[in-house]
């Protein structure tokens, strides 16, 4: 089984949705489509599975162009972000309706439907309405009507965004067990670099229409291509700064010179644009090679054990995030450390140059 | 039990509402002579005699049957015609939508009057004068409209998604229209059924226009009752009574249905 876009572009009254993308997907992996609002997630999942047509390109599934195929036709579950039930139909029927339409006998359904709700625990509330059950318990109504049909293809957009946070963590846990022995291909999107992460798979990382980098998860968090993929995978976003290389020696826009370290060495001297994700900076020195920069406070969420520091740096906003709860007074001038091991560097026009050192070592 | 003001305020505000219908009550369990002479608030001579000239003469009770042939058969129509075009509006956008959905409403702007004169050239000369088809598609120029209108907003109310993933789930369109869709707009479906029947029982001067012996309804026939003989006021208070009952029974059995269309904005 695979999927493969193959030029797929879409285009709405003049305006590019999708630009031009290839993306291929392998049998029995989970793909996590990442990117934020309107990045064309949804666009291109729906897309995928057959709900909008591709201006352009095509979609193979296991070698067979099924661009034009009818919908009825395609091997395809998907779960929306809304949960999406038959309202007027019991669970139970809610459940069985993929296979109804298959005409599979009453004994078949009834294995079939309970097994399903048995792994989504929702084998109690059969005999009620959609409507009746709680937001978690609707969505796992709607995956176990996925699951029944066994389709190669499952999509889920954003399945866990409405829910909150408590049954997201211990659905987000299950879905891929739940799925992992159907060997279908899966394909969640999500807003979330957390999300991804913990998902694993391959991650796409999507922004404003346009596929910037596929690859396995880690690989694409620990070496994003450019700016914008390496923004897209951070949460808080990622933290910017200038500086320029000459001589061995980079200065900063504050104007404060460091020596280069080992791994920079090979960066021809220019013009080039350090970024690095919030929870790599510090407070307070914690080993002898990073080095500070003067901030000021702009303001503080303390989010119970850990601080999130919004603060500027000549101009530059950046967020960082410490362990521990830290008062800091609005307007404070304050050092930050940073580790030069923990900077990716771009060029100015947003491709990467080098990766930090640190992602290079892990694997 | 301590009374409130609000209670008092709704008792004579019913009170003040049934009281028409009340007095049609007695007048229509009273003899023509005690109408015409004394006033009283109950009949001294209670009669039903005025009830069974309506169900023994066929000029009466065939008014019953003709106006509830053509409400229905419009009913039917209508909703047949509305239900494909609501769904269209409320799915699909085509060229002019909107100025469709707009000039669909606007037929109902226009007085019924405006349209006798039409109706009754255009039907005589293709022979459907008289006949209960006549007027069941005359009354679906303003029924279609209402109908889509209040579907359209139901229907609207539906998510997109239900729609894919019962075709992702393998319905093809007709299967998932009758199995999935049909059921979750019923109330809507309900909703249209009662105004297309509410406006065609009670319209009155298209069917009598279009009507003259074999098809004429019951609102006809009770404004041809001033006849040689004078009014005869008692029948025609039954015959009220009795087109009342209709209109209350469909009433009770949509009530639920139509508050619902209220909440969704339509209706």
């Amino acid at each position: 089984m695979s999927l493969e876009l193959k030029n797929i572009s879409l285009a709405v009254e003049g305006h590019l949705h999708i630009y031009q993308s290839n993306l291929k997907l392998e049998k029995a992996t989970m793909n996590v489509l990442l990117g934020p609002t309107l990045s064309g997630k949804t666009t291109l999942m729906r897309i995928m599975a057959g709900l909008e047509k591709p201006s352009s390109g095509q979609i193979i599934w296991n070698g067979k162009d099924i661009t034009n195929c009818r919908l009825q036709d395609r091997d395809v579950a998907m779960v929306y972000q809304q949960f999406i039930n038959y309202p007027t139909l019991s669970v139970y029927e809610n459940i069985a309706s993929p296979l109804r339409v298959m005409n599979k006998n009453k004994h078949e359904i009834e294995i079939a439907v309970k097994k399903a709700a048995e792994i989504l625990k929702i084998s109690p509330y059969l005999d009620r309405k959609p409507i009746e059950l709680s937001g978690g318990q609707q969505q796992r109504c709607a995956l176990a009507r996925a699951l029944v049909k066994g389709a190669g293809l499952v999509l889920l957009d954003e399945p866990l965004a409405n829910l909150d946070y408590k049954l997201r963590e211990e659905l987000r846990e299950e879905i891929p067990k739940i799925f992992e022995r159907s060997g279908a291909i899966f394909v969640y999107a999500t807003t979330e670099p957390e999300e991804a992460l913990l998902l694993g798979g391959n991650t796409a990382a999507l922004f404003e229409g346009r596929i910037r980098q596929f690859g396995k998860t880690s690989q694409v968090y620990r070496n994003p291509k450019d700016i914008i993929t390496a923004d897209v995978f951070s949460n808080p976003p990622m933290n910017f700064l200038k500086f320029r290389k000459k001589y061995k020696k980079l200065t900063f826009e504050d104007g404060i010179s460091h020596t280069e370290t080992d791994h920079l060495s090979n960066l021809s001297d220019g013009d080039y644009i350090a970024g690095f994700r919030a929870n790599h900076l510090d407070l307070t020195r914690k080993r002898a090679a990073q080095i500070k920069f003067s901030v000021r406070v702009n303001h503080t969420e303390i989010t119970g054990s850990e601080t999130f520091i919004h603060m500027n740096y000549t101009g530059e906003k950046w967020i960082g995030l410490v362990k521990g709860v830290h008062n800091l007074d609005q307007a404070a001038n304050i050092p930050v450390y940073l580790d030069l091991a923990h900077i990716y560097i771009f060029a100015e026009e947003g491709n990467l140059e080098l990766s930090a050192f640190y992602a290079t070592k892990v694997k | 039990m301590k009374i409130n003001n609000s209670a008092i305020i709704i008792v004579l505000y019913i009170l003040f509402l049934m009281l028409p219908i009340y007095w049609l009550l007695i007048m229509s369990l009273k003899t023509n002579q005690e109408i015409l002479s004394t006033f009283n608030l109950w009949p001294e001579n209670l009669t039903f005699n005025n009830y069974k000239v309506i169900f023994t003469d066929p000029s009466w009770y065939g008014g019953y049957i003709n106006s509830i042939i053509y409400v229905v058969m419009n009913t039917i129509i209508s909703l047949s015609v509305a239900i494909p075009a609501a769904y269209a509006f409320s799915r699909y956008t085509f060229l002019g939508d909107k100025h469709l959905f707009f000039w669909l409403l606007t037929n109902r702007m226009a007085p019924p009057a405006v349209f006798a004169l039409p109706f009754f050239q255009l039907y005589s000369s293709v022979g459907l004068f008289d006949t209960h088809i006549a007027v069941a598609l005359a009354h679906t120029l303003f029924n279609v409209p209402l109908a889509v209108w209040i579907l359209e907003g139901f229907m609207r109310g539906v998510p997109r998604e239900i729609d894919e993933t019962a075709y992702l789930d393998g319905y093809s369109f007709f299967a998932f229209f009758k199995k999935i869709f049909l059921p979750l707009i019923a109330p809507g479906i309900g909703v249209a059924a009662f105004f297309c029947f509410m406006f065609s029982w009670v319209e009155l001067l298209l069917s009598r226009t279009l009507t003259s012996v074999d098809a004429k309804s019951i609102a006809a026939t009770m404004t041809r009752t001033a006849s040689a003989s004078g009014l005869d006021w008692g029948v025609l208070a039954a015959a009220g009574m009795l087109t009342i009952i209709p209109g209350a029974l469909v009433i009770y059995f949509v009530r639920n249905y139509i508050a619902k269309g209220f909440a969704m904005g339509r209706v």
